[in-house]
């Protein structure tokens, strides 16, 4: 049997990514030796300790016990058990990992090791997986769903092939290194809800809640996606032209019914008392924190240098308003996904949903950009070139807090030979798209090309045509004045980052650097929002729907 | 293709600086300190520190060249008595001066597959199986030492040779050899094909004494001789008043016969058998003085044979001496076949290797690498290459033994293991059993598969059943003689398949333009 050669390259690129994670974890974690708050390792660890050695009703409680103000539990009851579960067997190890109230701040090699491996435990066996099985299965679908339509316009195109994909979305050094570097479970509600968007993906919607719900209860961030998910299941149970309406509502029925049932089993042990299920919902909310703490890349903090917000308003009229205007600009990508659907949209729509969220909701920390992230990377086989640039900005949005961290040596290292990958990944995929068409590969080589056949038409003829030439080869004109544009915006964010690593700033303005790196993405971001907006509503309603509207129409 | 493949391999080194490193890290800055501090009449009789500095003058004057830079990062690392220091800053520089001077392999890599015709082979598979080597990056970059540069001059040598430019190739292994002396394992060949083909000039490959010795040319030998001996002149003659002390500090034959981790040669097999013996010994009844019996206590450095006759330095020599001269014979009737040269290097390699005095378990690279460049030429080679070289890096495991290195070192082997048997079975699509890795037979492939079993022997199951207090180097004994037998079969079936090889030169190198 032979298996062909990019399968065997997705296979060494899987085991590199997992190298990438297990010499990543080598690196200090957030607050390593930085008493007395520490990073969120110690918030981990910290929790392992509560939901091991307290009784489950205490867990989210302010008592004796358990002093919220030093890393309360404020992630839902998912999180919790999963710490519960690695605080058993930390406490299997070695039981001063989770010595109630004596651990405060515990760090050493073997604690950290222990640590890190149930991080790399979990990104192995839900994330690794989770990707691997999106790009198999979705684009099978739509290769498949592709085959049944006739017209050649609606195909999409795959400009790089499932394998590929699959190695540069394991590449991504954000996700290592928030998760194996700062320190985080971000793999564990990540993987869920790409799990989720796979089963949508194929039209296994039951599953596909199910899901979301995991993610939801694992990290109430996931909120950023649900909008999507909500109307595009809703959607699903509208009925079509030519079907009952009781069809609709027994579809909706069974995903109802299960959305109930998922949280209830998640629920259950803090149902018995309504006041533990409100101080749960309460500790899930913090409002009290304000509309952001650190630098973030988002329109509030970047308009904050204009307007101090946080002085003119309380926290909850601020709230109001940030709530209003987040349902303001998902509105748009909500509605044409309600109104028009297409599984094809729903992947655009979860990018529009996430990113207004993180550039307009309230309390937003700078890795949240991962939630934008996560759809980012499932859409960058169709639309390559646009999306490594957002992934790129994302990461370099969240520099300040790689800094904060010590981690800049992995970020470095992560990010060159990411760039690099997605460099070799983007020109073989050209070379072998137009292999038929054109021997050479490379953009400039084209240009070149180009320049040079324009310019020997210039010696004989006019210069009408000279122009003309290069409107008939205008795509490579395009092609090259996107990659100048994407260039300088990154040769923008080498020279934000080294100014920030080189320079002192000055006194009066300590936070100069984060700033101007948070308004530079935030710009970025906001164009990103308003491209993938355009790129939502130029995707056409459903076949099948449209078919049945002609149907009707007969 | 190199350029690129280099540039992914630096972003992996970069992400291991801040793993364990062993105590050559400390060896290494203090010669920084001596070089950077004393005047070089001191350089080999200070020892303050127990690391003295014992190569040879080009790397005591390379670590001169480096700690003028070590200034820009930690003044403090150049002070002779500050003894295992370590900021991070002295990391950074230290691990970064291994990842730079890598430039020079990567070079050496780029002049050998220049050699070769410009085939996917050389420009894809030849660069990441020499680039790639997970042995360099576990000793280099882990571990921490200098291989890089030095196996970088080392192949520049070689590309030399293949394109039959003698003189060059011979200056840069008289470099290599002044900076480390270890390279002496390999000079019988240089010498011998250099005194064949360049000394004689007669190309004939048909041994025809008569016929060679009329063509001695007393030019091309001055010539040779000039360049070798004026780089060992200026190697050695700053030093030349102390010379016997230079000499005491480059070969410590006080040292024992076999380095702290027995290097899985012909010698771990032997303590074993003597283990052995006593053991047998004392259940029929035998009464052996035991009290001498320490080398399996792994530290102690000069050790005795209870049962077995002990070994003496001499030995060990005429041995090695012995075993490679069938090999130089091959060498010298097969004329001017340049990968006939690589073959006999790596066999001398592999020879000094098994029978050597104090071999330490990295020199096993020595023969894996040159191996590399000739697994892309023929299927013989690249058998005993897939062989030789998963053993040899399996055998490195020890030196990285911090747990949290553990994970890292298995992915990293298992990579190139993988990539290494998908790479060659696609250049040469042999499967000799049904059941067997590709391109090996089933008992070679059974053997490798027993690596499985003994590795989680020694990382899980030696824990599980609370042996660590009891015996805690067994894992270390089991991982050095399961590996020997590999590297002896290796060395047998390489050195057969040598022997049996047809004198025509092959027709795949280059020849000079």
């Amino acid at each position: 049997m032979r298996v062909e050669s990019e399968t065997w390259l997705c296979i060494f690129g899987v085991l590199v990514a997992i190298l990438l994670r297990c010499t990543t974890s080598l690196h200090p974690h957030s607050g390593q030796g930085k008493p007395p708050m520490f990073g969120d390792y110690e918030a981990q660890r910290h929790w392992m300790e509560i939901t091991v050695n307290l009784p489950l009703n205490e867990w989210y409680y302010n008592t004796s016990r358990n002093d919220l103000e030093y890393w309360g539990l404020d992630y839902p009851p998912l999180t919790a058990y999963h710490s519960y579960i690695c605080g058993k067997f930390a406490e299997f190890i070695n039981p001063d990992f989770v010595a109630l109230n004596e651990s405060r701040g515990y760090e050493s090699e073997e604690h950290k090791l222990f640590m890190r491996y149930t991080v790399l435990i979990v990104d192995f066996c839900l994330y690794i997986p989770a990707i691997i099985l999106y790009f198999i299965l979705t684009v099978k679908m739509y290769k498949k769903s592709d085959a049944e339509i006739k017209t050649e316009s609606e195909k999409q195109t795959i400009p790089i092939s499932i394998q590929l994909s699959i190695i540069l979305a394991l590449f991504y050094p954000g996700m290592i290194l928030i998760d194996h570097g700062h320190f985080q479970y971000n793999c564990v509600s990540l993987a869920f809800a790409i799990y989720a968007i796979t089963f949508l993906c194929i039209h296994q919607n039951i599953l596909a809640s199910i899901f979301f719900c995991l993610a939801l209860n694992y990290k109430q961030m996931e909120l950023y996606h649900s909008l999507p998910f909500f109307l595009y299941l809703l959607s699903t149970c509208v009925p079509k032209p030519g079907q009952n309406a009781i069809a609709g509502f027994k579809k909706l029925f069974k995903i109802g019914l299960t959305v109930i049932i998922t949280f209830f089993v998640i629920w259950a042990p803090f149902l018995t008392n309504i006041n533990d299920t409100k101080q749960v919902l309460h500790r899930l909310f913090p409002v009290a924190r304000g509309v952001f703490e650190d630098k973030v890349a988002n329109v509030w903090c970047a308009l904050n240098v204009i307007f101090k917000f946080k002085l003119n308003f309380t926290n909850e009229s601020m709230l109001r308003y940030c709530t209003i205007v987040t349902l303001t600009a998902v509105l748009p990508s909500g509605a044409d996904l309600f109104l028009r659907p297409n599984v094809r949209k729903f992947v655009p729509a979860l990018i529009n949903s996430s990113l207004a969220f993180f550039l307009f909701s309230f309390q937003v920390h700078e890795k949240s950009i991962l939630l934008a992230v996560i759809p980012v990377i499932l859409y960058s086989h169709i639309e390559p070139l646009t999306c490594f640039w957002f992934l790129i900005i994302s990461l370099f949005s969240m520099f300040p807090l790689i800094v904060k961290d010590e981690l800049v040596l992995a970020f470095v290292a992560l990010t060159t030979f990411y760039v690099a990958a997605i460099h070799i990944i983007l020109e073989y995929s050209k070379g072998k798209q137009t292999k038929s068409q054109t021997p050479s590969n490379s953009v400039l080589t084209d240009m070149k090309q180009v320049l040079l056949d324009a310019l020997q038409v210039q010696d004989g003829e006019s210069g009408l045509a000279f122009v003309r030439n290069l409107i008939e080869k205008r795509e490579i004109f395009y092609d090259l004045v996107q990659y100048a544009v994407v260039i300088s915006s990154l040769i923008g964010c080498v020279v934000l980052m080294l100014l920030m690593l080189i320079i002192e700033p000055p006194e009066n303005y300590p936070d100069v650097f984060p700033l101007l790196i948070s308004a530079y993405s935030c710009v970025h971001f906001v164009g990103f929002f308003i491209y993938f907006n355009i790129v939502q509503f130029k995707i056409p309603q459903a076949v099948e729907d449209v078919r049945h509207i002609k149907l009707k129409s007969d | 293709m190199i350029s690129i493949a280099f540039l992914f391999i630096s972003c992996v080194k970069l992400l291991l600086i801040p793993s364990y490193h062993s105590t050559d890290f400390e060896v290494h800055r203090n010669w920084l300190a001596i070089t950077h501090n004393l005047p070089i009449s001191k350089w080999y009789f200070e020892d303050s520190s127990e690391w003295t500095l014992d190569y040879p003058p080009f790397f005591a004057w390379f670590e001169y060249f480096l700690s003028h830079f070590a200034k820009w990062f930690d003044i403090n690392m150049l002070k002779l008595d500050n003894h295992n220091y370590s900021s991070f800053n002295t990391i950074l520089f230290q691990r970064l001066s291994v990842i730079v001077t890598d430039v020079v392999f990567a070079y050496g890599t780029y002049q050998c597959t220049l050699a070769f015709n410009s085939s996917w082979r050389a420009k894809v598979v030849l660069p990441l199986l020499l680039l790639a080597n997970v042995g360099l990056l576990m000793v280099d970059h882990i571990h921490f030492q200098y291989n890089g540069i030095m196996y970088g001059i080392l192949l520049m040598s070689l590309a030399n040779m293949f394109k039959e430019r003698y003189l060059s190739a011979a200056c840069w292994f008289t470099v290599l050899l002044n900076m480390k002396h270890l390279y002496l394992y390999v000079a019988p060949a240089y010498f011998v094909y250099l005194l064949r083909n360049y000394c004689f000039t007669s190309k004939m490959f048909i041994f025809n004494l008569k016929h060679i010795i009329q063509s001695f040319s007393v030019k091309n030998t001055f010539r040779l001789g000039a360049v070798v001996i004026s780089i060992f002149a200026i190697s050695f003659v700053p030093f030349l008043h102390q010379i016997q002390q230079v000499i005491s500090r480059l070969f410590p034959f006080k040292r024992g016969l076999c380095h702290a981790y027995w290097a899985p040669n012909i010698w771990a097999i032997y303590n074993v058998v003597d283990k052995a013996a006593i053991v047998a010994g004392k259940t029929i009844g035998l009464n052996i003085n035991n009290t001498l019996a320490t080398m399996t206590g792994g530290l102690v450095q000069e050790v005795s044979h209870t049962v077995l006759p002990d070994i003496k330095p001499f030995l060990t020599i005429v041995l090695t001496a012995t075993a490679m001269l069938p090999a130089l014979y091959k060498l010298w009737s097969s004329g001017s076949n340049a990968l006939n040269f690589v073959r006999c290097l790596v066999i001398c390699g592999l020879t000094s290797f098994l029978f050597g005095w104090h071999v330490h378990e990295k020199a096993i690279l020595m023969t894996i690498i040159p191996l590399s460049i000739l697994s892309v030429v023929e299927a013989g080679d690249a058998k005993t290459f897939l062989l030789l070289s998963t053993v040899g890096h399996y055998s490195l495991f020890p030196l990285l033994f911090p747990n949290s290195l553990l994970l890292i070192k298995v992915t990293l082997y298992v990579l190139y293991s993988c990539y290494a048997f998908y790479s060659l079975f696609k250049m040469y699509p042999l499967h000799l059993c049904k059941y067997s890795l590709p391109l090996l037979n089933s008992l070679e492939s059974l053997y490798l598969i027993g690596l499985i079993p003994l590795f989680l022997y020694e990382n899980i199951f030696h824990h599980m059943f609370s042996l660590s207090a009891s015996l805690p180097f067994l894992p270390l004994m089991l991982t050095s003689v399961y590996c020997s037998f590999g590297v002896t079969y290796s060395w047998l079936k390489y050195y057969i398949y040598f022997l049996n090889k047809c004198d025509m030169p092959v027709k795949t190198v280059k020849k000079k333009r």
